[in-house]
């Protein structure tokens, strides 16, 4: 039992992010220092809400590149909203946030689902939409701190036994889309989907359906990411988080979710974007030039793929065997 | 045969008075068309504000404030071919496109239309002369003394850039290396490169503070890194202890001075380019300078502009904005 966990694709991902931070410690003293690490979680946090959702549309064989888009729109609508009503409670902010993207990611859902298009031409098509319509909404001006309410730009930085509420909101992810994925119907119907659409079909589950839920939830989570990002960094503009759609994808692929969908956890996600939140902290304090910054992440990424890759063949064999002996 | 030599005759006629009715009127003043990218944009009223007070300072000269009302080429081609209608005296244009609207400039300065581009220059074929706003070793050495003025005492100091590879903030980077001399006691630590990127600067800029504890003051040349970077101080707590400076937007700035994250930073004033350009077309257009390689022309309370080999010239220092007049400028850019 203990060999089996220890060997899993989770545990190694998380040695190798122990190393890592023990590698950059020896470089830069204070970087394992608890303040610090409860800095990295915080400042990944919108990386991990983001791969969470992906983790889910990729399990289903899809992919959703308007995640950044997704995220800069209900960002620039809220920052517009809090402008015009800066009376309007935090909590109905969020409730906005949220309810706008999965809006959006319903959008990407029913071309899918309805007019079956595959997902990366979708959500490319929305991801170039999305960002004009926030060029058309704000008229490319910015919306900054100063427009902005404190209680607006305060809750993410509300600190609760140390942590930032930025970061606890992606603990709570975690913990609801952990349960989610594994302890519910619609759950084990991601699974499904993805590992076999054919024989999902048989068993009753809709795979256009359970593929635009996905989307919701992935564009829900985007939302309230950018209400988070928008409030954190105090400024909404046309190309925020631009090109963080990648981040995010690399984050679930380093975190050992299957690109041909069925296979992949929460908890990979998580790890897969933690590893690469490592890196990007730890990238400025280290003092490398910034000509091998992306080299080095890049570098990164493709040794924890595959590495990933390596694990996960062995694994696909010895189930193979045991269903040979077992017939 | 009969009517047309009519129909000419009253053609000329009318072109005649036409043209008796503007030489009358242009006697009276100087007319000195601004034209701007586009209409309603705050920083172009601002640059109009100037024009004004310089109208008002010469006495005989009438402003007319115009432009596209969004920012095309086309647009702009029209509103000049109506200008050279009219026959204006003088042409101060904030092109949209360098080369698209210079044969229409072209054809207005061979009507006797001086002819002068600002902020965003024309081809040097379609204008007499360019004002820059500034000048790159302006730049450079304006970001410095704005940390330098806060640190009387000396101190770490650190550069966060756009990219790496960024021409204009590395040329005003390399500026302020070449003044450095000049700032006994300033240490530049380190230049990082937050690329533009809201989040990446932010974090570049709180990797600066952990790497150099000691660090007094953040010069960020570039608009989005330096909000990111006050934000960063701000966050950490460090307001007070790090100033954070460089080149940014008053409207977007004015919550860091407000915060004390940034006590001031500086960017081209529009108002005194607006009445610097005025100045300029002015004096050109009454035939008391002319634009050519060396030449020093008049501005006014600004001083003068020398020109260089290519007829351009710098206006000024950037100008600096802190917690006295961000109120009044926050509004217009």
């Amino acid at each position: 039992m203990i060999k089996r966990l220890a060997t899993t694709r989770e545990a190694m991902l998380l040695a190798a992010i122990v190393v890592l931070i023990a590698l950059i410690s020896t470089r830069f003293g204070d970087f394992a220092t608890p303040r610090n690490l409860a800095n990295v979680f915080n400042d990944t946090a919108p990386l991990i809400l983001l791969a969470i959702g992906q983790m889910i549309v990729i399990l289903t064989k899809c992919i959703d590149l308007s995640v950044a888009a997704t995220l800069a729109l209900t960002g620039m609508v809220v920052a517009m909203l809090n402008t015009a009503a800066p009376g309007v409670p935090v909590a109905v902010i969020l409730l906005i946030a949220v309810a706008l993207g999965a809006a959006l990611g319903a959008v990407n859902g029913f071309f899918v689902w309805k007019l079956s298009i595959p997902p990366i031409v979708v959500t490319l098509g929305t991801m170039t939409i999305f960002r004009g319509i926030i060029f058309l909404i704000s008229d490319g001006a910015w919306v900054n701190a100063h427009e902005m309410s404190a209680a607006f730009k305060g809750f993410p930085r509300h600190v609760i036994l140390g942590l930032p509420m930025l970061g606890w909101i992606a603990i709570l992810a975690v913990v609801l889309f952990h349960v989610v994925t594994t302890r519910t119907p619609l759950g084990r119907a991601f699974f499904a989907v993805g590992g076999n659409p054919h024989a999902s079909v048989y068993t009753g589950i809709d795979v256009g359906r359970t593929q635009f839920w996905a989307y919701v939830i992935s564009g829900a989570l985007a939302g309230l990411t950018g209400y988070l990002w928008v409030a954190r960094y105090a400024v909404a503009y046309v190309d925020i988080a631009g090109g963080f759609e990648l981040d995010v994808v690399a984050a679930c692929v380093i975190g050992g979710v299957s690109i041909a969908g069925g296979s992949g956890s929460v908890i990979g996600a998580l790890l897969g974007a933690l590893f690469l939140g490592v890196i990007k902290n730890a990238l400025p304090v280290i003092n490398i030039s910034p000509f091998w910054q992306l080299a080095i992440s890049g570098s990164a990424i493709i040794i924890a793929i595959a590495l990933n890759a390596r694990a996960s063949r062995v694994k696909g064999r010895v189930i193979l065997k045991r269903a040979e002996h077992a017939a | 045969m009969k009517r047309r030599t009519f129909t000419t005759l009253t053609t000329g006629l009318t072109l005649a008075a036409c043209l008796m009715g503007t030489s009358a009127m242009a006697q009276d003043k100087t007319r000195i068309a601004l034209v701007v990218k586009a209409l309603g944009i705050g920083f172009f009223e601002a640059a109009n504000k100037g024009a004004q007070e310089a109208a008002t300072e010469l006495g005989d000269v009438e402003i007319i404030y115009t432009g596209p009302t969004d920012t095309t080429a086309e647009g702009q081609i029209e509103v000049i071919n109506s200008l050279i209608a009219q026959q204006v005296d003088a042409i101060a244009i904030s092109a949209n496109d360098r080369d698209a609207v210079a044969p229409a400039l072209k054809k207005a300065m061979d009507r006797g239309i001086t002819v002068i581009s600002w902020d965003s220059g024309v081809a040097p074929e379609g204008r007499q002369m360019h004002l820059n706003p500034s000048s790159n070793p302006l730049i450079g050495n304006m970001i410095i003394k704005l940390a330098a003025d806060n640190l009387p005492d000396g101190g770490d100091v650190a550069v966060l850039s756009a990219s790496a590879t960024a021409t204009n903030q590395n040329t005003w980077i390399e500026e302020m290396n070449k003044v450095l001399p000049n700032y006994p006691g300033i240490n530049v630590v380190a230049t990082v490169y937050g690329d533009d990127l809201a989040d990446k600067s932010y974090r570049e800029a709180q990797g600066l503070m952990q790497s150099y504890p000691d660090l007094k003051a953040i010069i960020a040349p570039t608009s989005v890194g330096i909000v990111a970077a006050a934000q960063a101080v701000e966050d950490a707590g460090k307001v007070g202890q790090i100033n954070v400076t460089g080149l940014g937007l008053p409207s977007e700035m004015a919550g860091a001075v407000e915060s004390g994250a940034s006590k001031s930073f500086a960017i081209w004033n529009p108002i005194d380019l607006g009445y610097s350009a005025t100045m300029i077309a002015y004096h050109l257009a009454k035939g008391d300078a002319t634009a050519e390689p060396g030449a020093a022309i008049p501005m006014g309370r600004m001083g003068s502009v020398t020109l260089d080999d290519n007829n351009e010239g710098a206006m000024a220092d950037p100008f600096v904005y802190d917690a006295s007049n961000i109120e009044a400028f926050k509004s217009i850019f």
